[in-house]
């Protein structure tokens, strides 16, 4: 009864080839050479072996620009998310009796049903017309998309915290803005990390927004830039899948080496507290 | 992405029954005395910088539904003339049959494969650790970069297959054929999104204890008898919240498509999404905030079913 059920792991390792191809396919043509990578076969290895694509997407793509435009956007998705949220569901939980901040959760809660779509035109129009339709603009708005789920999420997090807690360190002088920083941004701890992976991960990889948000082409983060080698640069797909490599590696790479971390924090959002 | 906790609240809130419950403690401590004003310094800011860049361009938006706005320049008001005219639109109605359907099965294909995933994950096997990392990996990546290798995999590599071994239907790109290409899009939206359905699905299933299974199995259970008896309905709130906030983000669907197939082959793949960022190019501004209008009601609508359909129906322990 305890025995390896070696079957159903061989089933599941045959599965994997499900994410492993598409992987291996834009490894393998981002080293090929324009030749090679014109035959049309995806699977065969790079003969001969040619790193020279990663220059030219390099260059391409701007790369450094449009990687630290993407960063900065991130930056503020999250930054913006982990802050506003967590203080207004700091407030709403501990005045949940008052009906202004009960309203309040609730009108929140509306953006959750609330595509990008519906409101994408007039921002378009607002944000232009207030000078935001840039990277500053774009990480607002991600923010504000994300804050439904976060609020929502803090939320439930701060009901299983003990006011006792706060109730001793008020008896021994503490205000309530010591309060926040000092006890319960700490003890946010673990949601901090939900929150923030959830926010970086939308921010981050999203074409929609930034697309259409962002007035000025020069300043387009990394998946957007990315659309150049749909029109212009047909043919060269080994330049293609090499700038596609280098949009992917990174969040990849950093997930590997803190897939521990970061399961658990999604799972966090999974379970209640 | 999910969790059960949204599911709790967001039903608590409409209930005030709950609410008190919920609130109990602090209500004690609040009734009868004044909010500490720093409360509001927490909360107040947030709720406008929402309605600033939320709420009011909704609002804005259902404004000028009901005029013949271009998007610049003179309007005047046209009542719901916009709406009448969506209704007999058959590019606007082939939008919603092709976004409705295509959320229907993505939802299905995603979730039943996450779900199977999950469970094959938590049974006797080995490498469970590292085989999960791997099947996490989409999560990480952008949609438009991942849609764009696929594209590539789709109009190259599987017509060469399909030639390679006499397969006639797929020797052509798919994404060139009307009748195949919403298929590409499904394959990846659920690429995409299985990850984070397959993590809430394992958080669910390690929430429930292995004597219920124990028990069952001296009680002569088969296995699937206690797929469908025990963890279908233990699960059933995870199973929830995964479909309502699936079937959320495959209505919005866009990134997948603007790297697959742009929409086409002709309007075969155009979500209502890209009809509605055809406004803002297209001249008809207004026409698409009515659009845009009647698709925030059916996807607040559909969430609402959904919500309603299966409330009561998760056993607790």
């Amino acid at each position: 009864m305890h025995r390896t059920n070696w079957p159903l792991t061989i089933v599941l390792g045959l599965a994997t080839l499900t994410v492993f191809v598409p992987l291996y396919v834009t490894l393998s043509m981002a080293f090929k050479t324009s030749g090679q990578s014109a035959d049309g076969n995806a699977f065969s290895l790079p003969a001969p072996f040619n790193p020279a694509s990663f220059a030219e997407a390099w260059s391409l793509t701007r790369f450094p620009v449009s990687f630290g435009i993407s960063l900065a956007v991130a930056a503020i998705a999250v930054l913006l998310t982990l802050l506003l949220s967590s203080l207004a569901a700091y407030a709403i939980a501990r005045n949940w009796s008052h009906r202004f901040f009960r309203w309040s959760m609730i009108y929140l809660l509306a953006a959750l049903f609330l595509p990008f779509p519906v409101v994408a035109l007039p921002q378009i129009q607002l944000t232009a017309l207030t000078g935001l339709d840039n990277p500053l603009g774009v990480g607002i708005l991600h923010a504000m998309f994300q804050l439904s789920f976060s609020v929502l999420l803090y939320t439930a997090y701060l009901r299983s915290i003990p006011i006792e807690l706060e109730e001793s360190a008020r008896i021994d002088g503490a205000s309530t803005w010591q309060i926040f920083w000092r006890i319960i941004l700490p003890l946010l701890g673990p949601m901090n990390a939900t929150v923030g992976i959830f926010a970086f991960l939308a921010s981050w990889n999203d074409f929609m927004m930034p697309s259409l948000i962002m007035s000025d082409p020069t300043l387009q983060t990394l998946p957007v830039v990315q659309n150049i080698f749909q029109s212009q640069f047909g043919t060269n797909y080994n330049v293609a899948f090499a700038s596609y490599l280098m949009a992917m590696a990174p969040t990849i790479v950093v997930y590997l080496f803190a897939q521990r971390w970061v399961i658990s924090g999604v799972t966090q959002g999974a379970v209640k507290h | 992405m999910t969790d059960t906790t949204m599911y709790q609240s967001t039903t608590a809130a409409g209930r005030t029954s709950s609410a008190g419950r919920t609130g109990g403690r602090s209500a004690r401590r609040a009734n009868g005395r004044r909010v500490e004003p720093l409360y509001y310094v927490f909360l107040v800011p947030t709720l406008l910088i929402f309605t600033a860049f939320v709420i009011v361009p909704a609002l804005i938006g259902i404004f000028y539904s009901l005029t013949d706005y271009v998007g610049f320049g003179d309007w005047s008001f046209l009542g719901l003339r916009n709406y009448a005219a969506l209704f007999s639109d058959p590019r606007i109605l082939e939008s919603y049959g092709f976004t409705l359907g295509f959320a229907l099965v993505t939802v299905v294909v995603a979730q039943t494969i996450a779900l199977a995933l999950a469970v094959a994950l938590t049974r006797r096997i080995r490498f469970a650790t590292t085989l999960r990392t791997v099947f996490v990996i989409p999560m990480v990546v952008s949609g438009i970069v991942v849609a764009y290798v696929f594209n590539f995999l789709f109009s190259n590599s599987l017509p060469a297959i399909a030639t390679a071994v006499g397969f006639g239907p797929l020797e052509e790109s798919i994404l060139g054929n009307p009748d195949l290409a919403w298929l590409s899009i499904v394959i990846v939206s659920a690429w995409q999104t299985i990850p984070g359905a397959l993590l809430v699905y394992t958080a669910g299933l390690t929430s429930i204890p292995n004597d219920l299974y124990e028990a069952s199995a001296l009680d002569g259970a088969t296995p699937w008898r206690q797929f469908r008896s025990i963890t279908v309905p233990l699960i059933a709130g995870f199973i929830l919240i995964n479909t309502i906030l699936g079937v959320k983000g495959y209505l919005g669907v866009y990134d997948v498509i603007v790297g697959l197939t742009g929409g086409g082959p002709g309007t075969a793949t155009s979500s209502v999404a890209m009809t509605i960022f055809g406004g803002f190019t297209g001249g008809d501004y207004a026409y698409q905030m009515a659009n845009a209008t009647v698709f925030l009601v059916v996807t607040a609508l559909i969430s609402v079913a959904q919500i309603v359909a299966t409330r009561g129906r998760a056993v607790q322990l």
